[in-house]
């Protein structure tokens, strides 16, 4: 599977990173590359194999469906690029 | 004896004896970190005030007779660590000036346990890279030069690279370290210090900067493998606020270094005999083999035949997990902004600006394979094979209870080597990434140099949740090989 300027373009607009146009080409190149080299995995018979997710062997651990933490609003916004009072200062998003 | 020449379990105990004070020993860091961090760059950020008043609370407590068991042990603590009230980067430009307002929970017990912190270390931008060259804060010089070329800067490995230069300069006692495909054991091995990497769930992730959560886990790097031990003790345990978190007694691993390896059965595997392996690795492998055999162990071929997968499974797995992770980093909540016209625009030109090129590319990869239409040829086929790698170690555990192997395919290679080809750079974590795919602690210990004078070292690879095995075979391999080459650049 190769990867052309067009999917480049549609992965970065889905990742939320800006690309300028010239450095397209060398990142699907890039890319491609790295895929090219994955591409080896698809000679390994995984029939019937359950996939493996997470890194424990172990099942994740329930907790009772309480409030354990809150009311941190300026811890939380400390770090804020931008605020308004307890908000989150962003650009307009409704017209 | 200078201060800085006390291994960790030594200063403990001049401290206990009050033969050196804890100001003592940090100034001793503090001064050496003054001299030599300008050329090596192992610190982003150095706490100088703050380590001289803990070291100052520590001594109290030392003199009252109720220090705990790291009091006024000077660290340095792996940047991506958050620790309140310090600023913390991941390396990345992203994260701006954020300042945690909380403490990751291995810094909260490397605290409570008294440990003195000298400051934030060096490493590939969000833990992405071996040779640490990633990082937005420039590189780190590797303190070893090869004989006969002094002059070329070697790269410390990574992503952990500034926690094992500053070991290895004696400009931290010992650090933290995470490892996510072999983070602490490549750099470790490249430095000539030892580093280990628990099982998955031994350590608490909260509060740790996420780069891939199925396979992160956190670890110290330091001197030895005893220095080890008693680092690891502290970081270890269970943590509510990790739900990968498991709830098992922590261990006295400090005990097991000098339990020996007498009927330990040392399995061997043959898949890690790479092609094209230069023969001074294999011929350290030989000799690692040898001294267990020495040592009353028996040595077992075995088999893990999916080994060759390993890697391009983890740059599927690790991608993937951190295109979802990085996604938090939005120029909205916390760190940098660049302003757009509008929201989308704004996510976009800030994400620009304060990913690196390598951190970009991982996270394009990861949303490429999670997108519609390539899921399953790609996450799930990784998934399944992800399986099969832990099958064969579960296998391999029916004949023999650790594993042995080299640490890395090479010795430190030079800042501008391997750069731009990154599947090249990505065979520098073919023998350790095994281990994170299958939730195995792995440890790296010094144990040779090679024709030019550079460090290289063993793994040892252990079940689930039995780090005291594979301390017990690292404490054989480091006796055996008496390791005591020193760096050109060092405190």
């Amino acid at each position: 599977m190769s990867v052309d300027i067009a999917t480049i373009k549609r992965v970065a607009t889905l990742s939320r990173i800006h690309v300028e146009p010239a450095a397209l080409p060398g990142l699907a190149r890039e890319i491609n590359a790295i895929l090219g080299w994955i591409e080896q995995l698809s000679e390994v018979d995984t029939t019937g194999v359950e996939p493996m997710a997470g890194g424990g062997a172990t099942a994740l651990r329930w907790r009772d469906d309480v409030v354990s933490d809150g009311g941190q609003a300026e811890a939380i916004l400390a770090n804020a690029p931008d605020r308004e009072g307890e908000y989150f200062g962003v650009p307009k998003v409704v017209e | 004896m200078r201060p800085t020449d006390l291994s960790l379990a030594q200063a403990r105990l001049a401290l206990d004896a009050r033969q050196i004070s804890a100001r003592e020993l940090t100034q001793a860091y503090l001064d050496a970190i003054a001299a030599l961090n300008p050329r090596l760059n192992a610190y982003i950020t150095v706490t100088a005030e703050a380590a001289l008043t803990a070291a100052d609370a520590a001594d109290q407590k030392l003199a009252a007779g109720h220090g705990g068991p790291l009091e006024g042990i000077p660290l340095g603590i792996k940047d991506l660590f958050c620790t309140a009230g310090t600023r913390t980067t991941a390396a990345s430009r992203i994260l701006g000036d954020f300042t945690p307002p909380y403490e990751s929970t291995i810094t909260r017990q490397l605290l409570r346990d008294g440990a003195v912190f000298l400051g934030k270390l060096n490493l590939d931008e969000f833990a992405m890279g071996s040779s640490n060259a990633t990082s937005a804060f420039g590189p780190v010089e590797n303190p070893w030069s090869r004989r006969n070329d002094p002059d070329t800067r070697l790269v410390p490995g990574g992503s952990s690279g500034g926690s094992a230069a500053a070991v290895a300069a004696r400009i931290a006692l010992g650090a933290t370290a995470t490892d996510t495909g072999g983070s602490i054991r490549q750099p470790a091995a490249f430095c000539g210090v030892a580093g280990i990497k628990p099982t998955y769930g031994r350590c608490s992730r909260f509060g740790v900067v996420a780069f891939a959560s199925s396979l992160d886990q956190a670890g110290p790097i330091a001197r030895d493998v005893m220095d080890c031990a008693v680092l690891l003790r502290s970081m270890s345990g269970f943590d509510p606020q990790d739900s990968t978190s498991v709830e098992m007694v922590v261990p006295d691993f400090a005990a097991a270094v000098g339990r020996g390896v007498r009927g330990m059965r040392i399995g061997i595997p043959r898949e890690y005999r790479m092609a094209g392996m230069p023969a001074e690795i294999e011929a350290l492998w030989q000799q690692g083999i040898a001294w267990l055999r020495d040592a009353g162990a028996s040595i077992v071929d075995v088999s893990l035949p999916h080994t060759k997968y390993a890697l391009p499974t983890y740059y599927i797995v690790a991608p993937a997990e951190a295109s979802s992770n990085l996604a938090r980093y939005d120029g909205v909540r916390f760190g940098a902004r660049v302003a757009g016209s509008d929201l989308t625009e704004l996510y976009e030109k800030t994400r620009a600006a304060g990913f690196g090129a390598e951190v970009k590319r991982r996270i394009m990869i990861g949303t490429y394979v999670l997108s519609a239409g390539y899921y399953d040829a790609y996450y799930l086929k990784a998934q399944q094979v992800r399986a099969l790698i832990k099958r064969d170690f579960d296998l391999a555990w029916q004949q023999c209870d650790a594993l042995l192997t080299p640490a890395t395919p090479s010795a430190a290679f030079g800042l501008d080597e391997k750069q731009d080809d990154p599947v090249a750079m990505y065979l520098n974590d073919i023998f350790t990434v095994t281990a994170n795919l299958a939730g195995l602690p792995g440890m790296a210990v010094p144990a040779g140099l090679d024709g030019q004078g550079l460090p290289l070292g063993l793994q040892i690879i252990g079940r689930p949740f039995d780090e005291e095995g594979v301390f017990a075979v690292a404490g054989a391999v480091e006796r055996a090989a008496g390791f005591s080459a020193r760096p050109g650049v060092i405190a």
